[in-house]
């Protein structure tokens, strides 16, 4: 099954790291990006630029609304995703206590509804 | 079966759907052909086969298609070695991602011999809203890929302890009060099971132990719909074969060697069992009980077993100390008591007064007040007037 590691974290944490720190996080963030492909799980993934670069669209009886900023304001936000396909919600769950925004942010484990399989 | 089923076809619904059919498709049967000579094995290689019918007809063609191939690729089911799937089943039930109400309607469902409306029943709430939580936990295992498998090592302490704990949880909710007999029943009978299926984890072994233990004084407990505390049941009312079972349920448990909070409190249920109650060895328990599991509702009972070794003054100082439990009934009734013996009159109707303000089951505010009746104290501030009315 394929799920998504949606990764919410709080940005203003980022700020307040020095350079080492950021440096040694990125560092983490790369091996696990590492061990995701050597197991054969990994299939995408991707940082998000914060979430002060988002943008809100809609569209109300054929009218579209733009605004500023994300969807929700939260305390976390979404900061990046990883797709993997594994073979059940136990493995999903492995994978994403290891990613390292885990241990201060909230990895939500989201999966995907399989693709239509064409009838024969 | 009908975890074999689960396990066979990897879907709840359908498996109770087409065991259902099998039965049904027996029932008319059987008189007629004669009684198969493995009406287990038939029964589940029918389910299959009218689940396969099912499937066909399915109208989602995605799901059609993955359960087909699956069962498709499975070879015909071995009749004469039907594989029990029950400990799946209930790790499959007792998932961490899924609610814990979801777990303990499940389990109940799935492993227990209740039906939704009995379980709503038990839960005190509508049959549709049991209806509709057992259908969403279904959906959940389904759409999210909770695996049917017990899980590997390295997963199993962790998984196993929301096992047990969903057993202990159903044990309580049937406990009460108010008291639900087939709750009980039904987690001993699970736990029995487990205890069966997984004989060398001491930890389920003390959970069985503790639960016919606790349940061994269930016709003493209650007396005219009044609570009765410990030392004032009447013994002859104890199940002594429980009692006799539980002992040997942690006789097997401790000689596994790896203790556990379940093993523990069962060792204190079972020396409240005894005819002399040795105070000393139950408050050693319940620190070591406290060390495992930190919790002040743990201390405060260590400090009941303190003050019946050391008295009452040395277990009001423990009580004393306990953060965190201002808001818990039996932390002020506890103390009460341990105030009451000490002759500290006033204060102990104070502590009485504020343990039925925090509780408001019937038979325990009724014991409540009767004890401030018996300090000669008001059951209630005179202001409050509805206590008072007769």
């Amino acid at each position: 099954m394929e799920y998504l590691l949606l990764i919410h974290d709080d940005e203003s944490v980022y700020a307040t790291l020095s350079e080492n720190e950021l440096s040694s996080l990125g560092q983490e963030y790369g091996a696990y990006t590492e061990a995701l492909k050597t197991s054969g799980v990994y299939r995408d993934g991707r940082q998000l630029q914060p979430s002060s670069a988002s943008t809100t669209v809609t569209v109300r009886d054929g009218e579209q609304v733009v605004t500023d900023g994300p969807f929700a304001e939260t305390k976390e936000q979404l900061g990046g995703f990883y797709l993997i396909e594994v073979d059940s919600l136990d493995d999903a769950i492995e994978w994403a206590a290891k990613i390292p925004s885990a241990r201060g942010g909230t990895i939500e484990v989201r999966p995907l509804v399989p693709m239509q399989v064409p009838a024969q | 079966m009908l975890a074999t089923l689960i396990g066979v076809l990897g879907d709840f619904d359908l498996a109770e759907d087409a065991l259902q059919d099998a039965l049904a498709t027996a029932v008319e049967r059987w008189p007629r052909d004669g009684v198969p000579d493995n009406p287990p094995g038939w029964i589940v290689t029918t389910a299959r086969n009218r689940a396969i019918d099912r499937i066909r007809r399915d109208q989602n063609l995605r799901r059609k298609t993955e359960l087909l191939g699956r069962l498709e690729e499975e070879e015909k089911v071995d009749e004469s070695t039907i594989p029990d799937e029950r400990l799946e089943l209930i790790f499959t039930c007792c998932h961490p991602a899924l609610a814990v109400e979801a777990r303990l309607a499940l389990t109940l469902r799935s492993l227990g011999g209740l039906q939704t409306d009995e379980i709503a029943r038990a839960f005190l709430v509508p049959e549709a809203t049991m209806a509709q939580r057992l259908v969403r936990a279904k959906r959940k295992i389904r759409e999210a890929g909770i695996p049917f498998r017990v899980p590997p090592d390295h997963l199993l302490p962790k998984r196993l302890a929301s096992v047990l704990a969903v057993l202990y949880l159903i044990f309580n909710e049937g406990y009460g009060p108010p008291v639900r007999r087939e709750l009980c029943a039904e987690a001993i009978r699970l736990g029995g099971i487990l205890a069966t299926l997984m004989p060398d984890e001491p930890e389920v072994h003390g959970l069985y132990a503790l639960m016919l233990l606790q349940d061994s004084r269930r016709d003493a407990r209650v007396r005219d719909g009044e609570l009765v505390l410990l030392e004032d049941q009447d013994r002859t009312l104890w199940d002594t074969g429980e009692i006799e079972a539980g002992k040997r349920a942690l006789d097997r448990a401790i000689a596994l060697r790896r203790p556990g909070q379940y093993q523990i409190q069962a060792a204190i249920a079972a020396l409240h069992s005894e005819d002399e109650t040795d105070w000393e060895q139950i408050a050693r328990l319940y620190l070591r009980l406290h060390e495992l599991l930190p919790s002040p509702v743990v201390l405060l009972n260590g400090a009941v077993a303190i003050a019946m070794v050391e008295g009452p003054e040395a277990g009001l100082a423990v009580a004393d100390s306990i953060d965190g439990l201002d808001g818990y009934y039996l932390l002020h009734s506890t103390r009460a008591d341990l105030l009451r013996r000490l002759d500290r009159r006033d204060e102990a109707a104070a502590a009485y007064r504020r343990a039925l303000e925090l509780t408001h089951e019937e038979p325990e505010r009724r014991f409540l007040r009767r004890r401030l009746q018996e300090l000669g104290a008001e059951s209630s501030p005179p202001f409050d007037a509805a206590d008072s009315m007769p």
